[in-house]
C-alpha cells in the first residue's frame, strides 16, 4: 500500500499512531513492510490456502461472532443434500461437466430450491458473458421460506458445509503451501480475531492485484467469508475495500466501461434470453424474490428514458430494442484475439495503454496492428499509439511500419485538473472536481470528445431513413455546450444521471421516486440523490470539524448518501447497537424509526420485529433482521449457491502456471477458468504435466511508487522518470548465485510467450521460501516500462499469457512461472527462436496444450489429496 | 561585524545577523522512522523550485536513483537495506532457514557479500531504512561565511538562501559545506542558473506567503515536519523518548544540539543508525570555527616572508 | 503534479498539526510478540565495504571544490608576483637594477596571469565585479580580493616604471618622468602588500571542509609563502646575471629549506588526512615538488655562480613551486572524494568521547 498508494497510506500510519499493529503479507518486502510491525512473505498465488486456514481456525475454535453469524448470514441455511464438496471429488464440486468445464449448479442450491435457483443457471453462457456476478450485485434469486437450523448443527447447514470444506486448511498446510511459518500464521489469526467482535472491527483493504488471478473473485470471497464470520460487515471500521489503481475506477464500474453491465449494475441484455423489455427486467428482479431489485423495472426504464427521452414510450418498450444486445464473450481479451484474427475493424483507447499495461503485450500490439483504425486519447503519445513504429515486434519483423494497415488517430486529452466532473472512490463517494486550469492546445475532456463525436455522427445521419440509424438519431443529446471550446456542462450530465421528473424537471431525491411509467428518467439509479434538491451534493466540502465523525456532508456516497452499506448490521437483531463503542445505526423505539450517525441502509420505519407475511416478495419480504437487503434472502452469503462459476466456496487451486502440485486436491488449477487455447497464447506446463521444471521460478509483478501503471502518466515526466529510470528485475542473493546474476548487470526472464530483459537488482528483500519441501525462488518485476517516454525498457506484462477468472474475465497477471538467465535477451528473429526453443523443451509447441482438467491417475481414489496431509488440527 | 559566537556555539542566527525582532526561526524536523520512501518531497521540491532533473541513471543503490543532495536535487531520499533489527519488528525474511550455502546479505550497494552466514541463521534481522535529506540551514553556515559576494544570505527566518542574481559562481561554498549539500550547477548555457551555487531555500518564497515548504506539504506521513525550530526540537526529543521506551534504542537525533560543531542545524533529523550510514558526517564542524587562528598563522607567515626577503639582502652585495 | 498536493481544503483534510501528532507517534516494531535477541553487530559489518568505516554506498560526503587548474595556477602566479615584488624592492634599495627589472616584470606577469585565472574560474565570469559588492572578514576569498586590489596598482606602477626606464625613446616625456619618480615608492608599497597576497591563499584552502586542506591550516601559510619566495627567487636567478643574483640565491636557499621543513611538519600534524599527499596524482606531484625544490636549492648553493646552473636551478625552483601548489590542491580534491577522510577522523573523535562541542 505504501508502494502503490502512499497518500492513502498516511491513514495507516495514523492508525499505527493510535496503537494499531500493521501486519504485511506479501511475496516481497516492500516500502509497506519497512514500516510494518510484522512482515509475512508468502508464495504468490497461495492466498486461498492462507485465508482458508484462518477460516478453518475460526470455525474449529468457534471464534466466530455467533450471534451475528446466525442472524445475519446464511450460516444456518440448509444446503441441498445432493451437494458434493471438493473434499469428495478431488477438487471439483458436484455437477461438473468436463466437456464444457462448467458446473450444473442445481446441486449447489439451498434445500428445496434446486429447480428454482438451478434452472436460471447456464454457467457456460454466464462465463462467456461475465454475467454470473449479477447475482452477487443483484442478489440470489431465492424464494422465501427456506429451511434454516439456527443451532448450526444440521450436517447440511452452510456452517457445517463450510467447516468440512476447510478442515484440511491447517497451519501445517499453510507452512507447506504458502511457505509461511506457523508462528507468523498464528500471529495473523490472533490479530484478526482479537480485533473483531462486539467491541472491535477489522477492515479488509486489498489492492486490485488481488483480483488478477484465475481465482481472483474467490480471493475476495474468502476475505468476505472471514469478515462475515467475524461480524465485520455493515459496521463502522469494518468492511472490504479495494484500493484502485486510478482515481475513479469505482465510478467506471458504477457507470461502467464494461461490456456486460449497464449503469447501476443492470445486466446488459443478451440476444438469446432477452427478447423483450419484460424478459430483461424479470431476469434482474427475479419475481417473487426478496430485495430491492424488485424495482428493477423502474431502474431499467428510467435508464432507457435517459438515453432516448421522448422517443422512449411505453408503446415501444421504451426503445428497449435500441439497446445493443450481447451474444457472447466481448471481453477485452476476446476482442484483442479477434483483432488478431481480423474480426475487428476499429478500436477506441481512452486513457489506457494496453501495449504496456495489459497481459500478453505482444498479442495486444499484434491485434492493434491489424485494425482499420484506432483512436487513442491520452496525455502523451503512448506506446499504444506508436506500436506500429517502435514496438518489439518491429525488431522481430512481425510488424512492418510500411505495411501496418492500422490508421492511428492520436487525440490529446485533458488531465483531471483541466476538466470538471466527479471522482467516485472506493467508499462509493462521489467528489466533485472543479477545473483548475484550461487544457493546453487541442486537449479536450472525454465529455467534450464524446458529445461532439455524437453530434457529428448524428449530423451525418440526419437524413437517413435506415432503421439501424434510429438508435443514434433518437438519442436525447443536449448537454448545452458552452464556452469558447463548446464544452458540454458536466453538471447537466450529473443532473441526468441523478434523474428527474420529466414534467416538472424536479430532480429525484431517491431511487424510490423512480417510476416505471415513463414519467421520470435517470441515468444511474444508484446515483439518484446526488443532485437532490437541485444541489450538486458531490460538491459539498463541509469541514469534518463542523459535522459528525461520519462526515455525511463531505461529497456524496451512493446509495442515498450511505457511508457504510448494509449498516443495519451495526445493530443487533433487536435493533440495539452491538456495543456503545461501535454504535452506528440503531432502532429508536419511541420515534419508531431507524436512526444513528449514518443514513440507515434499511427501510426507515420497518421495526426489527417485522416478519414477512406469507407469500410476500420484494422489499416487503425483507424482514426486520435482514440487513443484506440486496440479497435474495437478506443474509450475508458465506456460501454462494448462485453467481459463481467456479464454486460456492473459495477453494485453493494452484495458479495456472505453478512449479508445484496442488497440495490439497487432485485438480491442479481452476478447472472453469476462461482460457483461449491457441498457438499465440502458450501456457507454461505445471505439475502433474511434464517439463514444468523448464520454468522453475515463480514471478510476480507490481507497481513502484515512482511510476503509474503502464507509465503513460509518469515515464513522460522528467521528475518521475529520473526516480526509476530503467527496467530492473529483483532477485534474492541466493537466486543470483544460483543463476550467476550480477548486481546491476543484465538478466532476462523467459516464459513461453517471450523474454524480457532488465538490470539485476540483487536484494535481501526477496527471500527464497520452502514450499512442499523444496526451495522456491520468486522473481519480482515492475511493469511500468515500454518503448516510449523519457525512460524506456521491456514490458513485464509481455511475459504473461491470457487465462482469465471465469466470473469476471480478469486475467491472471500477478503470477506465472519463468526461467531467469544472465545477460541480455536475444532480439529480432533470434528472440522468436529462443522462445520457441523453450516452448519445445516445455512440450507446449505444435498442437500440444496443457490440460486444464487434471486427469485422475489410475488407482487414485478421488478426494485423496496428493500430499499425506491429514485433516484436523 | 563579528558578534559573539558568530563562528561557533549557540546562537539565534536571524537576530545575531542584525534583524530587528524577526519571526521565530523556521526549520525541518525529518523523522526518518515514519518515512515510507515515496519521494514526494523530491518531486514537490523540483516542481516548486523548477530544479532540473538529475539525469536518468539507475544507481543500484536500493531505490535511490538520485544519489545525493546536489545542485539538481535539493531533497534526497536515501534507502538503506540492512542486516539489523528494527525494534521488535518481525522482518520475516529467510524463514524457514534455507540452507543453500548461498551468499549472505549484501553490503549497502546490494552486492551479495561472499559468505554463507545466512545458511546457519534461522531468521536474520533485516530492515529497510529510508530518510529524506535536505540542506541543514546551519546556525553557523560555512557556505554563507565564505561567500565573497554576499549572494548567500541569512533570511529573517534564520534560513540560508542563495541569491542567484548575485552569485558569480566562485564555487567557494561548495568545499566549505561540511555536509556536501551546496553545489554549482552544471549544464549547457540554456540551463536555469547554470554555473551558480544551488541548494534548498526552505522555500523562502512560500514562507513569505505563509505556506509550508513544498516537501513538507507533500509528505504523506508527516515524516517531514516544518515549524519553529524551538518547538520542533522539543517535539523531536519527545519522539525519541517514545521510541526508546518502545525498545527502539537505535533512535537518535542528529543536528538538534545547539552546542555541536555547527551550532545546531535548522533542519535536523531523527535517525535509526549512525549518521554516516545515511551519508551524513558523524561530527561535522563549521570550518570557520578555526578561521581566526588561520588568519593568525597566515599573518605570522606573511611577516616571516617579509623578514626572510629582507634578510636575503643583508651582507654581501654580490 | 504541483507542489500543492492536497486537492481538498486543509480545513477539511485532517489538519497538518493533528496529522503530525498522529504520524509522529507511529511506532514501527514497537510491538510484535516475541522479544528479540538484540545485537545489530552483524549489521554493522554487513554495512561496511572495507571493514573499518561505514558510508552510504561508498559515496563522498563533503563535495570536492569545483575548481580546476586555474586555482592552483593562480596560487603559483600570485605567489610569484608577491615574492617578486619583495625581491624587486630589495634590489631597488640595494642597487641591483638587473634583479629589480626581472622581479618587477615577473610581478607584473604573475599578477596579470592571476587576474585572468581568477576570472576564468568563475561560473559566471561576467559577474567577477560582484566580488567588490562586500568586504567580508569571514570570507578569505573576499579578504583576498581586497588584498589583491590593494597590492595590484603598486605592483603595476612599479612594473610600469621599469618598462618606462627601458624605453629607447621619449626619455623627456612627462609620463615617463612621472613614472620613474613613482617607481620606487610604488615598489615599496607593493612589497609591503605582497606578503598577504602570498599568505592568504593558504587560508583560502584551509577554510573549507575539505579534509586535507582544513587540517593543514597551521603550516600551510608557511608552505605557501616559502613556496612563493622559492619561485620568485628562482625567477630572479633565471632572469638576472649571477653578478646581481646573490640575494635571489640566498633567498632561494632559505625559502626552499623552510618550505621542505614546514611541509614535513604539516604532514605530521594532518594525521590520516596527510595520506592523499602521498597517493595518486597528488602524491606524484608532491614527490616531484620535493625533488625539484631540493634540486634547485642544492644547485643554487653549489653552482649558483654558473649562469647555466643558475638558470637550471631557478627553473627547478619555479617548477617545484608549481608542483607544490598543484599537489596540495589535488590532495584536497582526493580527500573530499573519499568519505574515509571525512568519516574516520570524526568517528574517532566520537569514539574517544570527544565530539566537538561548545563549552562557553
Amino acid at each position: 500500500m505504501a508502494e502503490a498508494h502512499p497518500v492513502g497510506f498516511q491513514w495507516v500510519m495514523e492508525a499505527k499512531a493510535r496503537g494499531a499493529k500493521v501486519i504485511h503479507v506479501d511475496p516481497r518486502f516492500t516500502r509497506t513492510s519497512a514500516v510494518a510491525d510484522t512482515f509475512v512473505p508468502l508464495r504468490v498465488g497461495s492466498d486461498i490456502v492462507f485465508l482458508g486456514a484462518i477460516i478453518n481456525y475460526v470455525l474449529q475454535n468457534e471464534l466466530d461472532f455467533r450471534e451475528y453469524v446466525v442472524a445475519y448470514t446464511n450460516a444456518a441455511t440448509i444446503v441441498s443434500e445432493d451437494f458434493r464438496d471438493t473434499e469428495d471429488l478431488g477438487g471439483l464440486f458436484s455437477g461438473f461437466d468436463p466437456e464444457s468445464r462448467t458446473y450444473d449448479p442445481v446441486s449447489w442450491q439451498y434445500d428445496g430450491q434446486e429447480q428454482e435457483g438451478g434452472e436460471r443457471q447456464d454457467h457456460e453462457q454466464q462465463r462467456d458473458t461475465a454475467s454470473a456476478l449479477q447475482h452477487e450485485t443483484h442478489g440470489m434469486s431465492i424464494d422465501s421460506d427456506i429451511r434454516r437450523d439456527e443451532t448450526l448443527q444440521d450436517p447440511n447447514c452452510v456452517y457445517q458445509v463450510l467447516k468440512r470444506h476447510y478442515a484440511r486448511y491447517t497451519p501445517e498446510m499453510v507452512e507447506e503451501a504458502c511457505g509461511v511459518s506457523r508462528e507468523a500464521f498464528q500471529e495473523v489469526c490472533d490479530a484478526w480475531v482479537s480485533n473483531s467482535g462486539r467491541e472491535r472491527t477489522t477492515a479488509l483493504i486489498y489492492s486490485v492485484g488481488w483480483t488478477q488471478h484465475s481465482v481472483g473473485v474467490q480471493y475476495i470471497r474468502a476475505g468476505a467469508i472471514l469478515q462475515l464470520l467475524l461480524g465485520n460487515m455493515g459496521r463502522p471500521g469494518g468492511g472490504i475495500m479495494a484500493l484502485r489503481g486510478h482515481a475513479s475506477i469505482q465510478g467506471s464500474t458504477d457507470i461502467p466501461t464494461l461490456f456486460n453491465i449497464l449503469p447501476g449494475y443492470i445486466p446488459m441484455p443478451n440476444a438469446l434470453d432477452h427478447g423483450s423489455l419484460r424478459e430483461w427486467i424479470d431476469s434482474v428482479r427475479h419475481p417473487g424474490a426478496k430485495g430491492f431489485w424488485d424495482n428493477a423495472g423502474a431502474y431499467g426504464i428510467n435508464l432507457l428514458k435517459a438515453y432516448w427521452g421522448d422517443a422512449a414510450t411505453a408503446e415501444n418498450d421504451f426503445c428497449f430494442d435500441y439497446l445493443p444486445k450481447i451474444t457472447g464473450d466481448h471481453g477485452t481479451y476476446r476482442t484483442v484475439l479477434d483483432m488478431i484474427d481480423g474480426k475487428v475493424k476499429g478500436y477506441f483507447l481512452l486513457g489506457q495503454n494496453p501495449a504496456v499495461g495489459s497481459a500478453h503485450g505482444r498479442a495486444q500490439r499484434l491485434g492493434m496492428a491489424n485494425l482499420d483504425w484506432l483512436v487513442v486519447r491520452d496525455l502523451f503519445e503512448i506506446e499504444s499509439a506508436t506500436f506500429w513504429k517502435n514496438s518489439p515486434e518491429i525488431e522481430t519483423g512481425e510488424i512492418v511500419p510500411e505495411e501496418c494497415r492500422t490508421e492511428v488517430f492520436l487525440i490529446p486529452a485533458a488531465s483531471h485538473v483541466e476538466k470538471e466532473g466527479t471522482f467516485t472512490q472506493t467508499q462509493r463517494m462521489l467528489q466533485w472536481r472543479e477545473k483548475a486550469v484550461e487544457p493546453p492546445g487541442d486537449c479536450r475532456s472525454e465529455l467534450w470528445f464524446f458529445y461532439h463525436l455524437g453530434r457529428l455522427i448524428r449530423e451525418r445521419l440526419a437524413d437517413s431513413s435506415d432503421d439501424r440509424d434510429r438508435p443514434v438519431l433518437d438519442l436525447s443529446w443536449d448537454y448545452l455546450p458552452e464556452g469558447e471550446h463548446d464544452e458540454p456542462s458536466a453538471e447537466i450530465v450529473l443532473k441526468e444521471v441523478n434523474g428527474y421528473e420529466i414534467a416538472t424537471g424536479r430532480p429525484l431525491s431517491s431511487f424510490l421516486e423512480m417510476k416505471d411509467d415513463g414519467s421520470t428518467l435517470g441515468g444511474c439509479w444508484i446515483y439518484t440523490g446526488v443532485f437532490k434538491d437541485g444541489v450538486n451534493q458531490a460538491a459539498r466540502r463541509k469541514s469534518r470539524h463542523e459535522q459528525s465523525w461520519v462526515a455525511p456532508e463531505w461529497g456524496w456516497a451512493w446509495p442515498a448518501n450511505r457511508r457504510t452499506l448494509y449498516n443495519r448490521a451495526s445493530a443487533d437483531p433487536d435493533g440495539k447497537p452491538w456495543s456503545e463503542r461501535k454504535a452506528y445505526v440503531w432502532w429508536d423505539e419511541e420515534a419508531g424509526e431507524w436512526t444513528g450517525h449514518d443514513v440507515p441502509d434499511f427501510e426507515k420505519n420497518k421495526p426489527p420485529s417485522y416478519r414477512a407475511p406469507e407469500g410476500s416478495s420484494g422489499i416487503a419480504a425483507i424482514e426486520g433482521n435482514d440487513p443484506f437487503i440486496m440479497q435474495g434472502d437478506g443474509k450475508g452469503a458465506l456460501y454462494v449457491p448462485q453467481g459463481l462459476i467456479d464454486g460456492p466456496m473459495p477453494t485453493h487451486y494452484e495458479p495456472v502456471e505453478s512449479p508445484f502440485r496442488n497440495p490439497l486436491y487432485r485438480q491442479q488449477s481452476n478447472p472453469t477458468r476462461m482460457e483461449y487455447v491457441r498457438s499465440d497464447n502458450r501456457i507454461n506446463p505445471s505439475p502433474p504435466e511434464d517439463n514444468s521444471e523448464v520454468f522453475p521460478y515463480v514471478f510476480t509483478t507490481s507497481r513502484l511508487t515512482e511510476h503509474h501503471t503502464a507509465g503513460g502518466m509518469s515515464r513522460y515526466l522528467q521528475y518521475l522518470s529520473e526516480l526509476q529510470p530503467e527496467m530492473f528485475i529483483e532477485v534474492s542473493p541466493e537466486l543470483a548465485a544460483e543463476r550467476g546474476l550480477e548486481h546491476m548487470g543484465w538478466c532476462h526472464v523467459v516464459t513461453s510467450r517471450t523474454a524480457v530483459e532488465g538490470k539485476v537488482m540483487v536484494t535481501e528483500r526477496l527471500s527464497p521460501l520452502r514450499v512442499e519441501g523444496r526451495v522456491v525462488h520468486q522473481v519480482w518485476l515492475p511493469y511500468h516500462w515500454g518503448s516510449g517516454g523519457m525512460v524506456t525498457g521491456d514490458s513485464a506484462n509481455d511475459l504473461f499469457g491470457i487465462s482469465l477468472d471465469p466470473n469476471v474475465l480478469i486475467q491472471e497477471s500477478k503470477v506465472g512461472t519463468c526461467d531467469v538467465r544472465p545477460g541480455r535477451r536475444p532480439s529480432g528473429q533470434a528472440l522468436l527462436d529462443y522462445v520457441a526453443g523453450y516452448q519445445s523443451r516445455a512440450g507446449v509447441d505444435d498442437d500440444h496444450y496443457v490440460s486444464i482438467v487434471t486427469p485422475a491417475k489410475a488407482g487414485e481414489k478421488s478426494g485423496a489429496a496428493p500430499t499425506d496431509e491429514e485433516s484436523s488440527p | 561585524m563579528i558578534a559573539k559566537n558568530s563562528f561557533f556555539g549557540p546562537s539565534d542566527p536571524a537576530p545575531d545577523t542584525g534583524y530587528k525582532d524577526p519571526p521565530p526561526r523556521k526549520g525541518f524536523f525529518t523523522d526518518t522512522s515514519i518515512c515510507i520512501g515515496c519521494k514526494a518531497c523530491e518531486v514537490a521540491c523540483k516542481e516548486w523550485n523548477e530544479v532540473p532533473d538529475d539525469g536518468f541513471n539507475l544507481l543500484g543503490m536500493s531505490y535511490d536513483n538520485t544519489g545525493s543532495l546536489n545542485a539538481d536535487t535539493w531533497r534526497h531520499v536515501a534507502f538503506i537495506e540492512q542486516r539489523k533489527p528494527l525494534g521488535h519488528q518481525q522482518p520475516g525474511l529467510r524463514q524457514p532457514a534455507v540452507d543453500l550455502g548461498m551468499p549472505a546479505m549484501g553490503s549497502t550497494n546490494g552486492e551479495p557479500a561472499a559468505s554463507t552466514a545466512v545458511a546457519t541463521e534461522e531468521t536474520p534481522d533485516f530492515r529497510w531504512l529510508m530518510s529524506s535529506d535536505v540542506c541543514k540551514h546551519c546556525t553557523h553556515a560555512a557556505c554563507l561565511d565564505v561567500c565573497p559576494t554576499g549572494s548567500l544570505f541569512r533570511t529573517e527566518f534564520g534560513t540560508v538562501v542563495v541569491q542567484p542574481d548575485i552569485c558569480n559562481g566562485c564555487g567557494y561554498c561548495v568545499p566549505a559545506c561540511p555536509y556536501g549539500v551546496i553545489e554549482r550547477r552544471k549544464g549547457d548555457a540554456g540551463t536555469k542558473n547554470v554555473g551558480i551555487a544551488q541548494k534548498c531555500t526552505l522555500c523562502y518564497d512560500r514562507l513569505d506567503a505563509g505556506q509550508r515548504p513544498a516537501c513538507a506539504q507533500a509528505c504523506p506521513t508527516e515524516s517531514i515536519q516544518f515549524g519553529d525550530v524551538d518547538e520542533l526540537r522539543e517535539r523531536a526529543q519527545a519522539r525519541v523518548d517514545t521510541l526508546h521506551e518502545a525498545g527502539i534504542m537505535d533512535a537518535r537525533l542528529y543536528g538538534n544540539d545547539p552546542n555541536d560543531g555547527v551550532g545546531g542545524t535548522g533542519a535536523f533529523f531523527l535517525l535509526l543508525d549512525e549518521p554516516e550510514v545515511y551519508g551524513l558526517p558523524p561530527d561535522p564542524v563549521v570550518t570557520t570555527r578555526d578561521l581566526p587562528q588561520m588568519f593568525n598563522h597566515a599573518a605570522t607567515a606573511a611577516a616571516a616572508m617579509l623578514v626572510g626577503a629582507a634578510l636575503s639582502f643583508l651582507g654581501r652585495r654580490r | 503534479m504541483t507542489a500543492e498536493i492536497p486537492t481538498v481544503d486543509p480545513e477539511a483534510a485532517p489538519g497538518p498539526d493533528m496529522r503530525a501528532e498522529q504520524g509522529r507517534n507511529a511506532l514501527t516494531g514497537s510491538r510484535g510478540g516475541k522479544p528479540r535477541r538484540g545485537g545489530g553487530g552483524r549489521g554493522e559489518q554487513a554495512m561496511v565495504p572495507e571493514a573499518e568505516f561505514t558510508s552510504y554506498y561508498g559515496r563522498q560526503i563533503v563535495k570536492p571544490s569545483p575548481w580546476e587548474a586555474d586555482i592552483p595556477a593562480y596560487f603559483f602566479a600570485g605567489g610569484l608576483a608577491a615574492g617578486s615584488s619583495l625581491l624587486a624592492a630589495g634590489a631597488d634599495m640595494t642597487g641591483l637594477p638587473a634583479l629589480r627589472r626581472t622581479a618587477r616584470l615577473g610581478a607584473v606577469a604573475g599578477l596579470s596571469f592571476s587576474m585572468v585565472a581568477l576570472v576564468h574560474d568563475l561560473g559566471r565570469p561576467s559577474r567577477f565585479i560582484n566580488m567588490m559588492r562586500v568586504a567580508k572578514l569571514t570570507s578569505p576569498m573576499s579578504v583576498g580580493t581586497w588584498i589583491l586590489t590593494g597590492y595590484s596598482p603598486f605592483a603595476l606602477l612599479a612594473g610600469g616604471a621599469e618598462v618606462a626606464g627601458m624605453l629607447p625613446f621619449g626619455k623627456g616625456s612627462r609620463v615617463v618622468r612621472l613614472l620613474s619618480l613613482v617607481g620606487r615608492p610604488a615598489g615599496v608599497l607593493a612589497a609591503v602588500g605582497a606578503p598577504p597576497v602570498a599568505a592568504y591563499t593558504a587560508v583560502l584552502l584551509a577554510d573549507t571542509a575539505t579534509p586535507s586542506w582544513h587540517t593543514a591550516y597551521r603550516e600551510l601559510p608557511f608552505v605557501f609563502v616559502s613556496s612563493a619566495l622559492a619561485a620568485s627567487s628562482g625567477l630572479g636567478m633565471v632572469g638576472t646575471p649571477v653578478s646581481q643574483a646573490g640575494p635571489a640565491r640566498r633567498l632561494a636557499l632559505g625559502a626552499a629549506a623552510v618550505e621542505l621543513a614546514m611541509e614535513r611538519q604539516m604532514e605530521r600534524s594532518m594525521g590520516m588526512t596527510a595520506e592523499p599527499l602521498h597517493t595518486g596524482k597528488a602524491g606524484r606531484l608532491m614527490r616531484a615538488a620535493s625533488a625539484l625544490t631540493l634540486g634547485g636549492a642544492v644547485g643554487s648553493l653549489l653552482a649558483g655562480r654558473s649562469r647555466f646552473m643558475a638558470v637550471l636551478s631557478g627553473a627547478a625552483l619555479m617548477a617545484g613551486s608549481v608542483c607544490t601548489r598543484f599537489g596540495i590542491f589535488e590532495a584536497g580534491q582526493q580527500s573530499a572524494r573519499d568519505p574515509k577522510y571525512t568519516v574516520v577522523p570524526q568517528r574517532e573523535r566520537l569514539q574517544q568521547g570527544q565530539p566537538v562541542r561548545y563549552h562557553g
